[in-house]
């Protein structure tokens, strides 16, 4: 069980990691400041995770 | 280079990058700049303040009476290392006696649990018996606050030598240290349905077991603790909101009844009004419950009253947390909403930890009278009075002052 879980949370991980280089990618591409200021809030928590900060 | 429409056909920006352009250039590179280096700010800022939070020092003066500070994981391998291999304080009696263990924080964001257990490895000596005292049960509750519930990240009390401050918690252990939680939580070994953020609530995950989730292994090393210890007498200390139904009582498990009814109506005779409530049988996980189900331990479970937990409360300041006044929980009372009285003097700090402190030593003393053979004996613990009269602060003491080899971190 304890394997599991720690696959399944590896896999968030991974997961957490591609969301946050695709909020990264939109805020770049973006062309509407609007979108780059939601990009960048919404940013921050997926890179508190993958820092093991929050 | 050709300028493209934005998505809601207005004019696009100069120098945007658009699909599969390259970088942008001029205004629109200084901007995203700007915006990103905010967003760094704001990064930096909170993750600072999170990694504070996470990684506080909470020193502990220990009592003349502690023996020996040991780790949980003495107990079982499958904790040693982690964030729940928490600090174990042993007090041995000068006389033999019964083995009584006593758990503060495990739900930290009940903090006069956490308080009444510090009051007791600074300051208690055991006369007659064994007392092993646990601080932070669920060490890691105590590095996270509730999301979104904007809870101080912590809280000081006045000393008689200055403040001292603790880490604020959360209810649940931090998703940092066991995450993702399932759909359902299938609680072990009952197999009964909990709600899924229970799996990382310390008091849903008893009686544990040894190839579980962190909080299931935290339990399990707790039932190994009191099976090998061979202890006699288990509480574990909370805090709840007035709207909440077990409140100002002592939740017992069918062992500790007459044990229960006696220390209840002792206190309500002589310091405060506490109930005696029954461990329901079929309600699974909760200590007052498994431990007595699966040790020879009698298991008890006290609550204290506090207003910060409770849904209809104002601002959740450590102010709040502290005095325990809040006048929209008073509003809910005159609404007829709550299960214990709240007016404008609301639930000091003071108040709550004494309720525990009067409680656990009451109880040691009915536990005496109840098996002479096996006494309980403490001194150096304030009661009810004594902490309203001084102060919590005046019991916790100066690490500064004190021989760095009395003094541990939590």
């Amino acid at each position: 069980m304890v394997l599991l879980q720690s696959i399944v949370s590896l896999l968030y991980y991974v997961l957490v990691a591609f969301v946050a280089v695709l909020l990264a990618w939109n805020f770049f591409r973006s062309r509407k400041w609007e979108e780059e200021i939601l990009y960048v809030i919404v940013l921050i928590p997926f890179l508190l995770r993958l820092l093991r900060l929050k | 280079m050709r300028e493209r429409s934005g998505a809601d056909g207005g004019a696009a920006d100069p120098g945007a990058a658009g699909p599969g352009r390259a970088l942008p250039r001029g205004p629109v590179l200084v901007r995203k700049l700007v915006l990103a280096a905010l967003g760094l700010l704001l990064l930096v800022t909170s993750g600072i303040s999170f990694s504070r939070h996470r990684h506080r020092q909470e020193p502990v003066v220990l009592s003349p009476g502690v023996s020996a500070v040991r780790k949980l994981s003495d107990w079982f391998e499958g904790v040693r290392g982690t964030v729940n291999d928490c600090n174990v304080y042993v007090l041995e009696g000068e006389q033999p006696g019964a083995t009584m263990l006593v758990i503060g924080g495990t739900h930290p964001e009940e903090p006069a649990g956490r308080l009444a257990a510090w009051i007791l490895a600074e300051n208690a000596v055991m006369e007659a018996g064994r007392l092993i005292v646990v601080l932070s049960a669920n060490r890691s509750a105590t590095t996270v606050t509730r999301v979104g519930g904007a809870y101080p990240p912590d809280f000081t009390i006045p000393t008689d030598w200055g403040e001292k401050t603790f880490r604020m918690g959360d209810r649940w252990a931090n998703p940092l240290d066991q995450w993702p939680d399932p759909e359902v939580y299938i609680h072990h070994p009952s197999g009964q349905y909990l709600a899924w953020v229970d799996i990382r609530n310390l008091n849903r995950a008893w009686p544990g077991r040894s190839n579980g989730t962190l909080t299931e292994r935290t339990t399990w090393a707790f039932m190994e603790l009191i099976r090998r210890e061979g202890v006699d007498l288990f509480i574990d200390l909370h805090e709840a909101e007035l709207q909440y139904p077990v409140i100002s009582t002592i939740v017992s498990h069918d062992s500790g009844e007459e044990l229960a009814a006696f220390v209840s109506m002792m206190l309500s005779d002589t310091e405060f009004k506490i109930g005696m409530e029954y461990s329901p049988p079929t309600l699974h996980g909760l200590s007052h419950r498994e431990v007595g189900d699966h040790s020879g331990a009698v298991s008890l479970l006290f609550e204290a009253p506090e207003p910060f937990l409770d849904a209809t409360r104002g601002r959740t300041t450590r102010e709040q947390l502290l005095t325990g006044k809040d006048e929209f929980v008073v509003k809910a009372g005159k609404a007829g909403l709550l299960f214990e009285t709240m007016d404008e003097n609301g639930w000091p700090i003071d108040v709550r930890v004494g309720r525990h402190t009067s409680t656990i030593l009451m109880t040691m003393e009915s536990w005496t009278e109840l098996n002479p053979d096996r006494p309980l004996r403490c001194a150096g613990v304030p009661r009810y009075g004594d902490v309203i009269d001084r102060g919590v602060g005046h019991w916790l003491h100066d690490p500064a002052s004190a021989p760095p080899a009395r003094v541990v971190v939590e």
